[in-house]
């Protein structure tokens, strides 16, 4: 029971990261009212970004200042439907945000678009090879989008985020060394991009010897000062190296706080509540209509708010939980295959190459940028021939010098023991003369690889922590493994001392201990069917047609990019359909 | 299951229980080697009194980190560096007391895969390691570590690291995982936790700390970053 009724209001946002900042902008451009509730703390570029305190290793990357507080709530983890799940008590494979801005205030700003085919990746393997190629327990779908239809709010998103980059082809002209594989783009990115440090120079200059083709890749880190369609403002990034993991100091990478924040916060049609943690979207008695969303307090004090419209953004699996918990939709069930919710949980497929050189190359990688890289896309998306090589999926590769500091990792060539005199003699020696680069792939979904309500774990509100069931397959580690073993030409052509290959062996397990990425996927999928998705292709709830839900949990499977330029560009899809569409005429927006 | 403290009486008598051993003063011997090559009187341990650890877990936990991170003409070692500091500082911020993870029950066995599944936070795990280690120490060398020659307490240590060790019911994987990351944290960490003293180990790899405005270096390919680091305490120079 409520201890509380707030009043009425005609849309409330359930979390306040990238997606939900989106939304609200969206809503209250529309001229609705809007209530966006966050669980955790405000944040903002002061104090949360303030020089000198940012540039804080320990308290942001080892004590997590900034990411969700395991204490308060956490997830289990399991490989197998037959395993028992044990809780993840410390922060290791991925960083959950929390708070004002989410994890959209300390991601790193690698800002992509989608390779096209990867939106329709069944129906695209099962034209080009045939659908025995899709190997039995693998459940890819379509997102039910297409390229073309999103390409305007990627480049809406390009512009509010002041994204730097330089286009391959743009409205079909070649307009520059961009990404010759990249789509076709309506714009320019609206900042040219950034500096290159030395890694990425030299990666540039051995991708191109080997036969690459290398480009600068498109980052939210703004190159100049800029001001974005909202009036926002952001200054030049200095390469300060403390990016991933903490607020910038400088204005200068994107997020919700600084790119949408400063616009919203002088309507009156907008609300912000921090610390209110919602804890279920309220249905009516046929669960067909959501009536607002009940959320507690820190003090414990149980709030209702009442919405007409509700937007779940609550980043990735937590919609998920967030759909359970609510009793929006059907539960999943991987023994008979029947529901949709928690379906479909995927993750990233990395490896690292690592190499080293002489005392005296001074590839300084104290400086860097969250999203700043040379890349390549040779081996992503399906532009080449996966037939002979049997496996779905592929990965862009990367040598993203975004500032390594020295508690969370120096690389030390493969032999050196973890401590004593011959450690810290390589760690001295290597810190400045290291080139490491990403082989960053996709995750296909499976069957048995989904997200449902633990029977035995609860969060600090005593309700059911999200389960995952998750382990690496052998179609993913045959993809890493091979692009992986392609990308070795290129460490090799830089003529290093000595490289470190950290990759999955067939067998491996999946490890929560060392970080990977925070890019999770799935969950509550879109499609085009309501038997095998939780959400349209409008992301709207099949099932409560009151319910939208935006972020990485609508992705079917994982992508080859990093996922935020995807998200926020479904987020304005999304919001479009609603402003045009369902504002109108509340209904569901595709027949069931 | 709820973390398990430690009383605070039982925690103001330990502070006071901090005595000069002969464990501490071989330690203080070997740390003020003039070949360290730094005023010891600045960064001395020595001055520093534990707020967490008894003096015998202080004296061994010392002895433990010299030899992670020995000084030698490199640059400085754990010691120097005030990583024990470090640790006893952090044993009394949340971090310390398990604050930051999830430490509800029940606590079950699983594959290392799946990450610390242990009742113990960092306080209670040191308070239960630490003896636990030495006694082990004692029944394998004849004597407790801080005793015992720097070989022998490295091939200790290694044993420990290898789990030929057995430290009661701990795992010794995980007490070895849990020091050794305290100690690279207390040894590069920014001078304002405590440990890094003087930034002498972001010094010895030419880390520059807070510095934060690289534009101009950005495009000097391979050139050596000449400033000297700043901390987050200490900004300018
Ligand atoms: C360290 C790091 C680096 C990253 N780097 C990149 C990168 O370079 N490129 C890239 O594309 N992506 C990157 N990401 C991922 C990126 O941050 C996310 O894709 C993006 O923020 C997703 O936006 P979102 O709105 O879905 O979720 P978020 O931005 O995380 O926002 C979700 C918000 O919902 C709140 N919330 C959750 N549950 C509730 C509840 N029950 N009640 C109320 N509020 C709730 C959360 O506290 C959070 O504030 C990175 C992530 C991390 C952690
Ligand atoms: S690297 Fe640039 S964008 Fe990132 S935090 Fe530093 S100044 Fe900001």
């Amino acid at each position: 029971m409520a201890n509380r009724i707030m009043p009425r209001t005609d849309a409330v946002i359930v979390g306040f990261g990238w997606t939900g900042a989106i939304m609200a902008k969206e809503l209250t451009e529309a001229g609705l009212n809007v209530v966006a509730l966050e669980r955790g703390a405000f944040r903002d570029t002061y104090p949360d970004g303030a020089y000198p305190k940012t540039l804080d290793e320990l308290t942001h990357l080892q004590r997590f200042k900034l990411f969700q507080n395991l204490a308060v709530s956490s997830f289990t983890f399991r490989h197998g439907v037959a395993d028992q799940a044990v809780p993840y008590r410390q922060i290791g494979a991925f960083k959950p945000g929390d708070g004002v801005g989410g994890a959209g205030l300390h991601w790193s700003g690698q800002h992509w678009r989608v390779r096209p085919e990867e939106l329709a990746l069944r129906t695209r393997y099962i034209e080009r090879y045939g659908k025995a190629f899709i190997p039995d327990g693998m459940t890819i779908q379509d997102h039910g989008v297409t390229y073309e239809e999103l390409e305007p709010h990627f480049d809406f998103a390009e512009k509010v985020f002041g994204t730097s980059g330089q286009a391959y082809r743009v409205k079909g002209q070649v307009v520059g060394d961009g990404n010759p594989f990249e789509a076709d783009r309506s714009d320019h990115y609206p900042l040219p991009p950034q500096k290159t440090p030395y890694s990425a120079a030299l990666f540039m200059k051995a991708a191109k010897e080997v036969g690459f083709h290398p480009f600068l890749q498109p980052s939210a880190n703004a190159s100049e000062a800029y001001t974005n369609p909202y009036g926002c403002q952001m200054g030049p990034c200095t390469f300060c190296g403390f990016c991933s993991g903490y607020a910038c100091y400088n204005y200068s990478k994107a997020s919700p706080n600084v790119n949408i924040l400063p616009a919203l916060r002088q309507l009156s049609n907008f609300e912000l509540r921090t610390n209110c943690n919602v804890l279920r979207v309220t249905l009516d008695a046929a669960k067909r209509r959501a009536t607002g969303v009940t959320y507690v307090t820190p003090k414990g004090e149980v709030v209702e708010q009442p919405a007409d419209l509700v937007i779940v953004s609550t980043f990735a699996y937590n919609n998920a939980r967030l759909f359970m918990l609510s009793g929006i939709g059907q539960q999943y069930d991987p023994r008979t295959g029947e529901g949709t919710v928690g379906k479909n949980f995927t993750y990233q497929t990395m490896a690292t190459i690592r190499t080293f050189f002489d005392v005296g190359k001074n590839t300084n990688p104290f400086i860097g940028s969250g999203g700043n890289a040379v890349a390549l896309d040779d081996f992503n998306g399906d532009h080449y021939d996966h037939g002979s090589l049997g496996f779905v999926g592929g990965a862009p590769v990367w040598c993203n010098q975004a500032g390594t500091k020295p508690i969370s990792g120096i690389p030390v060539p493969d032999g050196v023991p973890a401590w004593g005199k011959s450690w810290k003699k390589a760690v001295k020696d290597s810190y400045v003369n290291t080139v490491s680069f990403d082989v960053h792939g996709t995750n296909m979904a499976y069957r048995d690889c989904y997200l449902d309500l633990d029977p035995d774990y609860k969060d600090q509100y005593g309700q059911a922590l999200l389960r995952f069931t998750f382990d690496w397959k052998a179609n993913d580690i045959k993809m890493s493994r091979y692009i992986t073993s392609r990308a070795l030409d290129l460490a090799k052509a830089m003529g290093p001392k000595s490289i470190q290959v950290v990759q999955k062996n067939f067998g491996d397990h999946f490890d929560t201990r060392p970080y990977q990425t925070t890019h999770l996927a799935g969950g509550t999928i879109m499609g085009l069917d309501r038997k095998t998705s939780v959400l349209n292709r409008y992301l709207q709830s099949w099932d409560v047609h009151n319910v939208f839900a935006l972020g990485s949990g609508a992705f079917p499977q994982g992508l080859g990019y990093n996922p935020t330029g995807m998200v926020a560009a479904l987020a304005y899809w999304a919001a479009k359909a609603i402003r045009n569409d369902y504002l109108k005429d509340p209904r569901p927006l595709i027949d069931a | 299951m709820k973390p398990t403290g430690i009383s605070p009486s039982r925690r103001a008598f330990l502070r006071t229980a901090l005595a000069t051993t002969p464990a501490t003063l071989v330690l203080a011997q070997q740390f003020f080697h003039p070949s360290l090559g730094l005023a010891a009187a600045e960064t001395a341990p020595k001055a520093y009194q534990p707020a967490y650890f008894t003096a015998s877990e202080w004296a061994l936990l010392m002895s433990l980190v010299d030899r992670l991170i020995p000084a030698d003409e490199e640059g400085p070692g754990a010691l120097e560096a005030g990583v024990p500091e470090f640790i006893d500082r952090q044993m009394g911020e949340p971090y310390g007391y398990g604050a930051l993870w999830y430490m509800q029950g029940p606590f079950r066995d699983a594959p290392a895969e799946l990450g610390y599944q242990l009742p113990f936070t960092p306080r209670t795990l040191y308070r239960a390691a630490l003896p636990a280690f030495d006694k082990a120490v004692q029944a394998r060398f004849g004597k407790g570590l801080v005793e015992l020659d720097e070989p022998t307490r490295d091939d200790a240590i290694s044993q420990l690291q290898h789990g030929t060790l057995t430290i009661g019911i701990l795992p010794p994987l995980v007490f070895f995982d849990q020091l050794l990351q305290n100690t690279r944290e207390g040894y590069f960490c920014d001078p304002v936790h405590g440990g890094n003293k003087d930034m002498a180990a972001w010094r010895m790899i030419n880390f520059p700390g807070a510095r934060a405005d690289y534009i101009d270096w950005v495009e000097q390919y391979g050139r050596e970053y000449p400033f000297r680091p700043v901390s987050v305490a200490v900004t300018g120079g």
